[in-house]
């Protein structure tokens, strides 16, 4: 009577090429799936490759700042990196900040012993080169590598800090949708009757007001922030997550373990939280990744539109209507392009190796 | 020459043999048994004979009627489906359309083989429905898969796999999702209709009572292997292999000792009402009942096994969630439950749950009744985090230990290296001795087995059925088994209580009950458990 099982066992075992190099049976079903996951080596090189643009990223200041991170002048160390200097201490004439880039400083820095290390790229996302050789926007060139947008600011620097604020809203518009998402979805599905049907007429309702009005209203009311914008498209995105979570609470609910921990006396906080979550997640972090794509790609679109982050913030969006406004420039759509592709693509094919490692249909795999 | 010759099939999927060497032939007419226990290749070998596994990569020789089947295009097996050879599946409801006519799905195999125009294939759908005992077959016709009985959608499968004269019929466990009162019917239909016709059959199933009432020849499968075939009579009183033997043996063996007498559980005049969306507008606002159970009483003494017998839908798993104080929290339980000198009613949740400690319970599936996240420890050692929070960690291990011991679920005769695993690192019969001791780690007096082995293969279900009678002798415990299966009650009860549509129909001691059935449905059932 099993064998409608076992055919299906042996179905999926011959579409996965390679059979497991490690013994997937002495490991928790997490396990199970990171070795699925593993064997799939396009997406393992994109998480890994993800991983380490998102950690570079983290260190942005480092890479890419028009402060030099130490400074050697008249016997002196400065670090400016974390130090606010006036001018007057390099033999300026003003007490304002120092600009590193003035040529005047920069052969006061090159004069005698005095040095001074650079990061890679010596400009800062906010960093306008009032020295560029050409107008704004100008080409590629060894001066800013991937060239200046068109108020003169480092392309580079912009697309290096415009990644990190893209892929940190992304993360933290997903956590908090997740987080939200699942403990709604959870009591809906698990205290279903009334609960749930109260609890689904105002999701409908919320999910049916329209977003894009929202944000045009608030971004009106309000001053234009980060902080809004993440409040605003969690408000809506959770809907997605909770209705995931509902319908496999529901399913869950039913099944014997549920009622064998009830039979045991199990509180209802306890069967919620350790028994049936931990085998409702499946759906979510398959979603997560695609989550993550769709806030980029909305937070993108805002931008482009005007309507999302404050005017100074490094933003793709702004980048994209930069590159509109400015065909000529090509080297503005062009890498702009480029980083926003790369970065959803990464999360897509990620998110699909996922999907495919989480299969319920691939448990099986490898069963006794 | 004979109809279908199979000669060393072999099936392997990517790396894995499945069936290895399988031979067999089938003349017209004749009913062939291929049994085996889940994972031996019976159902994949059958499938095999249609190339209907596109993953499976096949070996050896298939003939049928002279022609090879494993060499021929894909034009002329497509013929040979439906047409020559037919098939009729285990589950009726997913096998058929559900968001189609009966009358429809019938015809269109009709006119696919035949050719015929959609009115003529529609009068043959219908000739072909009052042939497998449809009544009222015109209007039948035009009913959804959802709107007939269980056993009313095998005869539509049947019907639709008879509809083009298949000289070879393939019956995939035909009767196992059907009640026992229907599975007589339903063999009795194929063997008039092989009588008719002439088609040869061949019989995938485990269950051996079919087998020896059913077919003329079986072969038995372990393992991929074809370890023996040969005339029903003789391979039934005599199996040359040992596996064969064993199968044969496995018939549940009464081990269970005398029950105890007094009083631990017992019910009075129970009745479960379901709640149940009403029809139509009302049923938005008002909920209506749907009695599941009806006033049934029940009395239980220490140590002795009452086995509740009865059909799918006769209320006897609503009975146990009943006296497990599980029902829905929308549905009604009328009447008294008394464990010891308390009952749920008026038990407050410090004494539900000092009840819950006597009354535990063990459930059909033990791969869904197991979380699969969580290990063995875990699993086993829940009941004690909850009922006996003053143990520590350490005390805790050696309980849960000491209770896989009393299962016998041992690696090497070490309980330890089992601790961290997880459910799915078990065999069935493995996981159901988990959810026994996940039960006896809080020393119970009352367990509630709920269908506990009819999940399992032959060979396991008896060892389960022996651990289970051991247990009860040596720790006195009550048992009340539901299952739909008599032998399994043979085997371990010493008092029966007969089920139908919520009513007890009869009760008593086991033999007077299975010895002497008064009622008649008590007597069908008897007879068709052979």
């Amino acid at each position: 009577m099993n064998d409608a099982s076992l055919v299906s066992a042996a179905a999926s075992a011959s579409a996965a090429p390679a059979p497991a190099a490690t013994s997937p049976l002495r490991a928790s079903p997490g396990r199970r799936a990171w070795q699925r996951f593993r064997r799939n080596r396009l997406a393992l090189v994109c998480l890994m490759l993800l991983g380490a643009l998102v950690f570079i990223s983290l260190f942005a200041e480092l890479l890419s700042n028009d402060k030099p991170i130490v400074v050697r002048h008249n016997g002196h160390y400065y670090f400016p990196i974390v130090q606010t200097l006036p001018e007057t201490t390099f033999g300026g004439d003003f007490e304002t900040p120092t600009d590193y880039l003035d040529p005047f400083i920069r052969e006061q820095l090159a004069q005698g012993d005095n040095f001074a290390i650079f990061p890679l790229n010596p400009y800062h996302h906010s960093t306008i080169n009032y020295f560029s050789k050409e107008p704004n926007p100008a080409a590629p060139s060894a001066d800013n590598w991937l060239g200046t947008d068109d108020r003169g600011r480092d392309l580079l620097a912009r697309l290096i800090y415009g990644f990190r604020v893209s892929i940190f809203f992304a993360i933290v518009v997903a956590t908090l949708c997740t987080l939200l998402g699942v403990l709604y979805g959870a009591i809906q599905g698990f205290f279903a009757g009334w609960t749930d049907i109260a609890m689904e007429r105002f999701g409908e309702i919320w999910g049916s007001m329209p977003q894009l009005y929202m944000l045009i209203i608030f971004s009106a009311l309000f001053a234009r922030s980060l902080g809004l914008l993440i409040v605003l498209l969690v408000a809506f995105d959770w809907l997605l997550i909770s209705a995931y979570v509902r319908a496999e609470f529901l399913r869950n609910r039913a099944l014997d373990y549920v009622r064998a921990a009830r039979a045991l006396g199990q509180s209802r906080r306890r069967i919620m939280f350790r028994h049936i979550l931990p085998n409702s997640l499946t759906p979510v972090i398959t979603l997560v990744p695609f989550m993550m794509v769709g806030t980029i790609s909305a937070l993108t679109s805002l931008d482009f539109l005007g309507l999302g982050v404050p005017p100074d913030t490094p933003s793709l969006g702004e980048l994209l209507s930069q590159g509109k406004a400015n065909l000529d420039a090509w080297w503005i759509s062009l890498s702009t392009f480029v980083v926003l592709v790369g970065t959803l693509l990464l999360l897509v094919l990620v998110g699909d190796a996922l999907r495919d490692a989480l299969d319920p249909r691939k448990q099986l795999e490898g069963a006794p | 020459m004979s109809l279908l010759d199979v000669r060393d099939l072999r099936i392997a999927f990517g790396a894995r043999t499945v069936v290895d060497g399988v031979s067999f032939t089938l003349e017209a007419g004749e009913k062939l048994a291929l049994v085996g226990e889940s994972g031996s290749g019976k159902t994949v070998s059958a499938f095999s004979l249609l190339r209907l596994l596109p993953d499976a990569k096949l070996a050896g020789s298939v003939q049928f009627d002279g022609r090879d089947v494993l060499t021929m295009d894909d034009t002329a097996i497509q013929q040979l489906r439906g047409k020559d050879i037919a098939v009729v599946f285990q589950e009726p409801m997913t096998a058929l359309n559900p968001v189609l006519r009966i009358g429809a799905q019938i015809a269109e195999a009709i006119t696919l083989h035949e050719g015929l125009a959609k009115a003529a294939a529609w009068q043959k759908a219908i000739a072909a429905l009052a042939r497998v005992g449809i009544p009222q077959p015109e209007q039948r016709a035009q009913s959804f898969p959802h709107q007939l009985s269980g056993g009313q959608r095998q005869r539509v499968m049947i019907a639709m796999a008879l509809a083009c004269k298949p000289r070879l019929l393939i019956a995939d466990e035909p009767t196992t999702a059907l009640d026992v009162s229907l599975r007589q019917q339903i063999l009795e239909l194929l063997d008039d209709l092989r009588r008719e016709t002439g088609m040869a059959i061949l019989l995938i199933t485990h269950d051996l009572n079919l087998v020896r009432r059913f077919a003329d020849r079986v072969a038995v499968m372990e393992r991929g292997h074809l370890v023996e075939q040969g005339d029903t009579q003789s391979v039934m009183l005599a199996p040359q292999h040992p596996y064969t033997q064993k199968l044969v043996a496995s018939r549940p063996q009464r081990t269970v000792g005398p029950a105890g007498t007094g009083l631990v559980l017992s019910a009075d005049k129970l009745s479960v009402d379901y709640s149940v969306p009403g029809k139509g507008l009302r049923g938005w606002f008002q909920r209506q009942h749907f009695r599941a159970v009806s006033e049934v009483s029940l009395q239980l003494a220490p140590g002795e096994t009452l086995g509740v017998i009865g059909e799918s839908g006769s209320g006897k798993t609503s009975l146990a969630m009943a006296l497990l104080h599980l029902h829905g929290s929308q549905d009604k339980v009328h009447g008294e439950i008394r464990v010891g000198d308390a009952t749920w009613r008026t038990a407050d949740r410090a004494a539900q749950r000092r009840l819950r400690r006597i009354v535990q319970v063990v459930f059909q599936d033990p791969l869904s009744s197991l979380s699969p996240r969580r290990t063995i420890e875990q699993i086993v050692g829940e009941g004690l985090e909850i009922h006996e929070p003053a143990l520590n960690a350490e005390a805790r291990r050696m309980r849960v230990e000491q209770a896989l011991r009393d299962v016998e679920l041992t690696e090497a005769g070490e309980v330890a290296p089992l601790l961290a695993r997880y459910p799915h690192e078990f065999s069935g019969g493995q996981r159901q001795r988990i959810a026994i001791a996940r039960a006896l780690v809080l020393k119970p007096q009352i367990v509630i087995l709920d269908e506990p082995t009819s999940a399992l293969d032959v060979t396991i279900q008896q060892q389960i059925l022996q651990l289970l009678a051991r247990l009860q002798s040596q720790l006195g415990l009550s048992y009340v088994l539901v299952t739909h299966d008599i032998d399994v009650v043979r085997a371990m009860a010493h008092r029966v209580m007969v089920m139908k549509d919520s009513q007890v129909v009869e009760a008593g001691t086991l033999d007077d009950v299975l010895g002497a059935p008064r009622s008649d449905y008590t007597k069908m059932l008897v007879a068709s458990a052979g």
